[in-house]
């Protein structure tokens, strides 16, 4: 079967990719775009290694199919710093040693950006519950939730 | 020099951005299923569905002719390897069996073994000569549970499997692959000196590592027979290793590329899919990439034993405990090489007893062989042996950390396995957890406090490190250990130290296994202290080189130079009066003054101190649910000398919610044909972020006298104490002692339920 010419834009960039009906929007990232920074982690949608934002909504872009991204705005972790600068979030995971080997850490970074856009100033509580379907084996959440706390207290002193 | 003698240190100790981290979250860094090479083809394999069958063929020639499929393998591509003790990995193993459990030969010994793989230019081509290949299997009786396994007339996975360790060998095979015994003094007499006697049966669950990252590579066979891999895995050499051995390849003519790992917790500490990839490769000629889905991470790699644990304790009224006597059952899955033995060694070792026995059994049933998996073994043990210390607490009506401090291991006590402690810092954690305001929070209805101290050897070896002086005064510091969780950090503090220099001026790198000396496998604990050690005295010949660079400048002998804060001074004023050189300085006249300065350390690291955490936590039983909920955690442990904190202390906090992940939710489910029922995150429930509460710690240092700063490998005794501190604070909360692991709701539910019962 012909495959399929998808108009989308990606971290503000329009792009252009082909697919086949049944590619997932995570496996056009990887194989076909060569996003890497989003992770594989199950493939089941129940880690949220593999978040992004579709018009600014966090999905698990292995739950997407590739087709399903025209027309639409996709962010990933690689349009999250601008250029040479780290967002906020990023900076605080490497302060606050919130990553360990790091697979997880994309997917969580996508997933406190969303958090942040939504509710400036969550507390431990709501920082927890939005973030329990990333999953992270080696902090044990510890560092993530002070460094995503940390930022929000942060950006509200700066905005 | 500090109070206690140690060296004032400006790096070490301090909290440095890791050197790899702008990579890590900007998604630049390449894990192992990032990387690709041009040409190269999607590698899968076919697992056993079955939980034990003889395998009569295979025919694999409808999938040969599928379109796009360019290589398909079995065993018969593999050579046969005779039985070899292997040493690469964390625990024991043997080739033979390695390469059995790589691809199952003559029968498949667990659903999801795998039996065959393909190579194909889409992975729908892949998919389709799967489902192509035919395997006549001869479906046979099969075991699942350690203890069914063990029973006269079980079904026997091995026939060539005679127990060990028992006198006389036994004449006919059985699943029990092996008996120990660790024994001090006279136990049995000694438990006539017992005022109050504990004994009670414990039992845990298989569980997985969960590593969030599948296993991975890409590897390429060459026409003139050169190897190359790109793999994540916890080390390069140890594939190289693996894989010459598995597939009969010179070691030189391999090589292998680390990619950054995401997550191993030891279960990345042997091979499954790299020598298959190569295989597929040579056959193919193309590269041929591989990776595990979550499913296949389930059913086909490494978790932990499940066991029994039998455990028995007498004390004396005043609470000092005068024999310990334990019996372990672990189930080694396919293969033998459970962690038993660690399970053994570690059992009684956070306690100072003299008469102390036990025994341990290494199993085998139908189930993935384990991986080392934190600690090996050590969770285990521990759970039924800081269970039966609680449950003699209560029956002593004495406070558990005084009956954990009044019996604990200190300097001079002689472990039951062999060697007498030297500056240990059980005691230390002890008093930490005393001492820290969550052990005196008043505690609510169905809320109870529970507190368990764990022990872990940690161990040293063989590693390597150089360190290249570049012309602007920077350097590089390679080794040969995949980060896993920050060691990048602690590889260039440690040089950092040394050199004088700022700690962004050393760049660290993990190097491919030609590009640096042997290492060890990142596992063990090992890595900051061994290692590490290899930096140093890479990094202190480095700074004899620039001392003698500056003599040789100055025209005065060598042992006349010091070397200070990154420069060269005189050493006082006989020595003459130059202005100092700083590494910039000397790095910049190197071509001058002899060519490149850099130095190489290749060393067996002894002397790893053994390590001790002590853990306290609140929970708040549902009786309705029979959900327990975490209220607040507290793990102590001596790190010797914490080099960076914040991973320390990562370290401890992840290695905690592992354990509580193992005392609540986790287990592997197998219906009544040995197929595992939850093999994905959906029904293999793993901590998350709303399970939890923030987890304290308090790093206690006790220096390790081995190593130039007293670091103490820290990453595995932290998943020691959690499942007894669990269970111990869910008896405080409602009176009720669970003795089997996961204590998931339902069964915190039945067991509310009895009680209720027996009060009618």
């Amino acid at each position: 079967m012909a495959k399929h010419h998808i108009s989308t834009t990606i971290n503000g960039e329009p792009v252009e990719f082909l697919c086949n009906t049944e590619q997932t929007m995570l496996d056009v990232l990887r194989d076909e775009l060569h996003l890497t920074g989003t992770k594989e982690g199950c493939a089941t949608g129940d880690c949220g290694a593999c978040s992004i934002t579709v018009d600014g909504r966090l999905v698990c872009s292995c739950l997407m199919l590739g087709v399903e991204a025209e027309g639409h705005s996709v962010e990933t972790i690689e349009g999250m710093a601008d250029g040479d600068q780290l967002h906020p979030l990023q900076q605080k995971f490497l302060e606050y040693a919130a990553l360990q080997c790091g697979i997880c850490t994309p997917g969580f970074l996508v997933a406190s950006r969303a958090l942040l856009e939504r509710n400036p100033n969550p507390t431990e509580e709501e920082a927890r519950y939005w973030l329990a379907g990333n999953l992270c084996r080696c902090t044990g959440y510890d560092k993530i939730i002070r460094a995503v706390l940390d930022t929000a207290a942060d950006m509200r002193g700066a905005s | 020099m500090a109070p206690d003698g140690t060296p004032d240190l400006k790096v070490v100790g301090t909290r440095p951005i890791r050197p790899d981290g702008v990579d890590k979250v900007t998604g630049r860094a390449q894990f192992g299923a990032d990387f690709q090479l041009p040409g190269q083809l999607v590698g899968k394999v076919l697992r056993s569905p079955h939980a034990h069958a003889r395998i009569r063929s295979i025919d694999t020639s409808k999938a040969e002719a599928i379109p796009g499929v360019k290589a398909v393998m079995t065993a018969a591509d593999m050579p046969e390897i005779t039985s070899e003790e292997a040493f690469v990995g964390e625990g024991p193993a043997d080739f033979k069996d390695m390469s059995g459990n790589t691809m199952a030969r003559d029968k498949a010994l667990y659903d999801g073994h795998a039996v065959a793989a393909v190579a194909a230019t889409s992975a729908a081509a892949a998919d389709a000569a799967l489902a192509a290949i035919e395997v006549d299997y001869e479906v046979l009786p099969h075991v699942i549970d350690v203890e069914d396994a063990m029973v006269e007339g079980a079904p026997v996975l091995h026939d060539d499997m005679f127990t060990s360790g028992v006198d006389p060998k036994p004449t006919t095979p059985s699943n029990v692959a092996k008996r120990m015994v660790f024994e001090l003094g006279d136990v049995d007499a000694a438990f006539g000196k017992a005022d109050i006697v504990i004994e009670r049966k414990y039992k845990t669950a298989p569980v997985h590592q969960g590593y969030i990252e599948p296993h991975a590579c890409v590897a390429q066979y060459a026409a003139d027979g050169q190897v190359q891999i790109y793999c994540s895995s916890q080390g390069q050499f140890m594939v190289r290793a693996y894989v010459a051995k598995l597939l009969g390849i010179d070691i030189s003519e391999i090589r292998v590329t680390p990619l950054e790992i995401g997550g191993g917790f030891g279960g990345k500490t042997l091979v499954y899919l790299e020598p298959l990839a190569v295989v597929l490769s040579r056959k193919s000629g193309r590269p041929v990439k591989m990776a595990m889905t979550r499913e296949e991470v389930f059913r086909g790699s490494g978790p932990t034993s499940g066991g029994t644990v039998w455990v028995k304790i007498g004390a004396k009224r005043d609470g000092t405990i005068v024999a310990g006597d334990a019996v372990l059952k672990f189930q080694a899955g396919a293969y033998a090489g459970s962690p038993v033995g660690p399970g053994c060694m570690t059992a009684f070792a956070v306690y100072d007893l003299q008469d102390v026995r036990i025994t341990g059994y290494d199993v085998v049933t139908n189930r993935p062989k384990v991986a080392a998996y934190r600690a090996p073994g050590a969770p285990i043990s521990n759970f039924g042996v800081e269970s039966a210390v609680d449950e003699l607490a209560r029956e002593l009506d004495m406070d558990p950390v005084e009956l954990r401090l009044k019996n604990a291991a200190k300097k001079g006590t002689k472990a039951a396995y062999g060697p007498t402690f030297g500056d240990i810092g059980c005691v230390e954690t002890l008093e930490a957890v005393k001492d820290h305001p969550n052990y005196n929070v008043p505690l609510g209805p169905n809320q109870g406090r529970g507190v368990a101290a764990g022990f872990w050897f940690n161990i040293g070896g063989e590693s390597s490190a150089t360190v290249n002086i570049n012309e602007d005064g920077t350097a590089v510091v390679a080794t040969g250990n995949p980060d896993i969780g920050g060691s990048r950090a602690s590889m260039a503090m440690m040089a950092a130290e040394v050199l004088g220099i700022d700690v962004e001026r050393v760049r660290p790198i993990v190097a491919d296994t030609s590009s640096v000396g042997y290492c060890f496998l990142t596992g063990g604990s090992r890595v900051t202290f061994a290692t590490g050690m290899a930096v140093v005295e890479a990094s202190k010949s480095v700074v004899n080189e620039l001392k003698a660079r500056a003599a040789k400048t100055w025209d005065i002998p060598v042992d006349a130079v010091e070397w200070q804060d990154g420069r060269a001074v005189p050493a006082g004023s006989n020595a003459g009066d130059f202005e100092p050189l700083s590494l910039e300085d000397l790095a910049a006249k190197s071509g001058r003054t002899g060519g490149p300065i850099a130095a190489t350390s290749s060393l067996n690291a002894q002397g790893a101190g053994p390590g001790f955490g002590t853990h306290l936590v609140d929970v708040e039983v549902d009786r309705e649910t029979g959900h327990v909920k975490v209220l607040r955690y507290l793990a102590t442990q001596d790190a010797g000398r914490a080099i960076h904190p914040s991973y320390v202390e990562g370290q401890i906090q992840g290695g905690a919610v592992q354990g509580i992940g193992w005392a609540l939710n986790e287990e592997y489910i197998y219906d009544d044909q040995g197929r595992l029922e939850n093999p994905g995150f959906l029904d293999y429930r793993i901590p998350v972020a709303s399970d939890l509460p923030m987890i304290d710690t308090v790093v206690v240092e006790v220096p390790n006298p081995r190593h130039p700063y007293g670091a103490r490998g820290v990453g595995e005794v932290p998943i020691v104490p959690p499942m007894a501190a669990m269970a111990n604070a869910i008896q405080d909360a409602i009176g009720i002692r669970m003795t089997e692991l996961p204590m998931s709701p339902p069964k915190v539910r039945k067991a509310v339920d009895e009680q209720a019962a027996a009060e009618e």
